[in-house]
């Protein structure tokens, strides 16, 4: 019997199962993905917001500014990717600037303390390349960037280090409330590495951090209280040579009918635009398309004109998990001992850590006992990154593993021994794309070109399972079908 | 392993090999071909068809066969390789090459002479932007081939290819042979962008579709390909929407175009041709920089590997002179493309490091037929080449002679379609 049952491992999971494992807590953490932040966390601006757009007074406020300061507490023991780059909303007129000054306004209570309303030159001294006709900005240094799933992965592997139980590939089909706990079935499809995960679970509570599909989760116990909207937002990426066009994060002013398009570096320093919104009917649907991507760059343009759309790397999609309530939804639902986590829409990969603390405080006031576990190990190993290291350490580690030194991913700089690192980690891994968010083998301009052979012989040799096997992502996004002259003759 | 040597080469692939083998037959004892591979040969060991070798070597050769011929010579010259080892950078302050490799960890390597042939890498789907969902089964046509001729592994069977380049046709016929389907070849232009002979080859000789002026516009599929949206394009290149229509597959390759891989270059300071996204070269192939060579698919992409092994040994050439300090560094003259010409290759010359001759490599705008490419020098034609057809797929190749550049009067040479 677990004490807790977590369903979702994106960012709000990963900061909750984070958070729990400090605790002698038995906590069993489910995911249907293939790997932690395969939802919405994977693909978002990956902005650590300031606090101040949210309006004063919805939990959004509050556990947004909240959680800005944590993640500036938890890098420390952690290491993820965290950058305080600041912000700019930037204003092109006194109707603008009235918005930004009741946008700063809203910032104040919500307790932003480093908030300005700067002028034009302000803005074009930090920030050259943008656009001539910007008269006004509100100025938020507080603002970070981050690496949205490098950023999960490293909470998630606390968690798992400190004795949580993640089952990936792991979908929850179905909740049976007893008198003092909930059964669990789970229906696995594993990928290549099979584990031996029992199909039914016992725990005492459950906390719904499903994101997209928390409202399908909630209706396995009954409860229809309210519905989750996926909206989806569409990004362009550029190569590396575009990413010094800008240094910090830049908004446009809200208006009644846009919230504008982001233009930002990403914390590896590609330049990012985007995201539209569109209400979408399906959760899986994220697909790209060109007249919404053409609109991306219209509006991108009035804040940056000089990006070289010769220079996109990729486009992608992502699905906000929007409710009906407007809202962040946490609260102990109608069915004893089932916690809602839903409708973690923006700024919720801010939030995640203050709703951990938050989910913490709902289970404390139902009498759950807290005992700090003596042997928590606070501190996480950040990832080998040759691209970052400098000789004399390069050469150590080169001595002491030489596949750090045989470069598989030429335009990231990865070499085969972060790879052979990322499958000794804590969260267990089988897929090319769960290898390319922790290596960045393959998120460069070649796009896995040079990399994805290299990388099938890499996943064969240390996972002994058949090539044909090793997928993308999910279950049938195998890369290749099998071996030459037998595959197709086997179909005859 | 030594940390000073007189050459190193960047790429062990046919262009480092020749420009080794040359600059050795012209002197220098001490050179360096540093390789990511295990193996010489770069892209022609995954190059498993024929075709290759009929201008230098005479005869028809398989890439491997190509490969190995070029590894004999290296060989028999005594030319000292490292393989298994990446480049990072160049530092031209000491002109010192910054690699590392599993076995000898992070090195520092001093060079009198540094030849950049690293080659060229493939146009993803991202750069050419198609959109849709993002589904396994999108390879580039070099990763599909490496994956079937290298690795022994097929990446799908109904396929569909977009772009002529020779990349894609020749893979059109592979997957063939193997037993997939393919659907069709889409070029976006109204021509074929590979060879005559490879598009009679693989794909009429086996019935497979070219439809020219189409592209993909959508990708269709959530964990694999399911299929691709084609739409004919306008004069402009624009999809029209009418001519929409979905393509049942599992399996998209991308033949779209090849990229010189500069980034080292452009790390060292080294001076790039917008038109070949590659160096901007003298007759001995010298960069900008000081020192600096570069040849092979990083200069400017090749359709036949026989002109990268005949220009990469006028760089090896090239470089021998330098280390004896016998090429000059001003500019006489400079090549100017005119009308109908893309790209020219190299882009300058100095008089004074020729021997008897230059050779250009150049690239048309269009196809036309019953032409000349013309050389001149104001009013001057100092030299020209009539052909039946010319094709932007295929290089063209022109001889200015010492004799003509040193009698006519003015330094700048416009070469153009006549």
């Amino acid at each position: 019997m677990f004490d807790i049952c977590i369903i979702g491992a994106g960012i709000v999971g990963s900061a909750i199962a984070k958070e729990l494992s400090k605790y002698q807590l038995h906590i069993c953490w489910l995911e249907k993905g293939e790997d932690v932040s395969v939802g919405t966390t994977k693909a978002n601006s990956g902005i650590i917001h300031g606090g101040y757009a949210a309006k004063h007074g919805t939990l959004k406020a509050k556990l947004c500014r909240r959680g800005n300061e944590l993640y500036r507490q938890w890098v420390n023991d952690l290491h993820f990717p965290l950058d305080m780059i600041g912000a700019f909303v930037i204003g092109f007129n006194d109707e603008d600037k009235a918005v930004l000054q009741k946008l700063y306004e809203n910032g104040i209570k919500n307790g932003v303390k480093d908030l300005q309303i700067v002028d034009g030159d302000f803005v074009r001294q930090k920030e050259p390349h943008l656009n001539p006709d910007i008269t006004c900005a509100l100025y938020v240094p507080s603002v970070g960037i981050t690496s949205p799933y490098e950023l999960a992965i490293a909470l998630a592997e606390n968690a798992i280090t400190n004795g949580v139980e993640l089952r990936l590939n792991s979908e929850v089909v179905a909740i049976e409330k007893e008198k003092d706990h909930f059964n669990i079935t789970t229906h696995y499809t594993p990928l290549s590495v099979h584990f031996d995960y029992p199909k039914n679970i016992k725990a005492k509570m459950v906390i719904n951090a499903a994101g997209l599909h928390a409202d399908d989760v909630a209706q396995l116990v009954g409860l229809h209280d309210f519905k989750i909207h996926p909206r989806k937002g569409q990004y362009l990426l550029f190569d590396k040579d575009q990413g010094p066009l800008v240094n910090s994060v830049v908004f446009q002013t809200p208006t009644p009918i846009s919230k504008g398009i982001l233009v930002t570096p990403t914390y590896h320093r590609n330049l990012l635009i985007g995201p539209d919104a569109q209400d979408v009917l399906e959760k899986q649907d994220l697909a790209t398309d060109a007249s919404n991507l053409a609109r991306v760059v219209e509006t991108a343009k009035k804040t940056l004109s000089t990006f070289d759309l010769r220079k996109v790397i990729t486009s992608f999609a992502g699905n906000r998990a929007a409710s009906d309530r407007g809202d962040f939804i946490i609260e102990e639902s109608k069915v004893d001992g089932f916690i809602n986590v839903a409708g973690i829409e923006s700024p919720g990969l801010t939030a995640a850590p203050a709703i951990a603390e938050y989910v913490i405080d709902i289970l404390r006031n139902k009498g759950l006992a807290f005992t700090e576990k003596s042997d928590f190990k606070a501190h996480r190993k950040p990832y080998h990154h040759v691209a970052l290291m400098n000789k004399e350490a390069l050469n150590a580690l080169i001595k002491e593993s030489p596949n750090y030194g045989r470069i598989v991913c030429r335009c990231e700089t990865v070499s085969e021994g972060e790879i052979d690192e990322a499958l000794k980690r804590p969260v267990p891994i089988d897929t090319f794309d769960a290898i390319k968010r922790r290596t960045r083998a393959g998120m460069g301009r070649c796009q896995a070109g040079f990399c994805t052979p290299r990388i099938l012989e890499i996943l064969f040799d240390q996972l002994h399972m058949p090539i044909e096997t090793i997928s993308k992502n999910v279950k049938g996004s195998e890369i290749v079908i099998g071996r030459t002259k037998r595959a197709l003759e086997e179909e005859k | 392993m030594k940390s000073s040597y007189e050459c190193v080469v960047i790429g062990g692939g046919p262009a480092g090999m020749a420009a080794a083998v040359a600059a050795k037959r012209n002197g220098i004892k001490d050179i360096l071909i540093i390789e990511r591979e295990k193996v010489l040969g770069g892209i022609l060991n995954q190059c498993i068809h024929n075709g290759f070798g009929v201008h230098h070597f005479k005869e028809e050769l398989t890439g491997p066969e190509y490969s190995s011929r070029m590894i004999d010579l290296v060989r028999a010259e005594n030319i000292e390789s490292l393989l298994d080892c990446m480049v990072l950078s160049v530092d031209t302050k000491d002109r010192t090459v910054h690699a590392i490799s599993p076995e000898h960890g992070y090195l520092q390597i001093k060079a009198k002479a540094i030849v950049l042939a690293m080659g060229c890498r493939e146009r993803t789907r991202g750069a050419i932007r198609i959109y849709g969902s993002r589904p396994s089964g999108v390879f580039t046509a070099g990763t599909a081939q490496r994956l079937m001729n290298i690795d022994g592994y097929m990446p799908g069977k109904k396929v569909v290819i977009l772009g002529s380049g020779d990349i894609g046709l020749v893979m059109a016929r592979r997957l063939t042979l193997e037993g997939a389907k393919v659907e069709m070849v889409v070029e976006l232009m109204p021509y074929s962008n590979g060879l005559p002979r490879n598009t009679v080859e693989c794909l009429y000789d086996y019935n497979i579709p070219l439809l020219l002026s189409h592209t993909v516009v959508q990708i269709h599929g959530k964990e694999r390909v399911t299929g691709v949206t084609i739409a004919k394009v306008d004069e402009n290149g624009r999809p029209i929407k009418e001519t929409e229509r979905f393509v049942d597959c599992d399996t998209l390759l991308l033949s779209v175009g090849l990229i010189p891989e500069n980034e080292i270059s452009r790390g060292a300071g080294v001076q790039l041709d917008p038109m070949t996204q590659g160096a901007i070269v003298g007759e001995s192939y010298q960069t900008n920089v000081e020192g600096i060579f570069s040849c092979g698919n990083v200069l400017h992409v090749h359709d036949v590997v026989d002109f990268v092994t005949e220009e990469s040994s006028v760089c090896g050439e090239g470089v021998a002179r330098y280390i004896a300090k016998n090429l000059q560094n001003e500019i006489t003259h400079k090549l100017t493309p005119g009308e109908g010409i893309r790209s020219i290759v190299p882009q300058t010359i100095n008089l004074n490091n020729l021997n008897e001759k230059v050779k250009l490599y150049m690239r048309v705008k269009e196809i036309s037929e019953k032409r000349a490419v013309v050389a001149s020098i104001g009013d001057q034609i100092i030299a020209k080449k009539r052909d039946i057809k010319f094709l932007p797929a295929q290089t063209v190749t022109l001889e200015l002679k010492k004799k003509d550049l040193l009698t006519a009067a003015g330094n700048e040479v416009v070469i153009s379609v006549q």
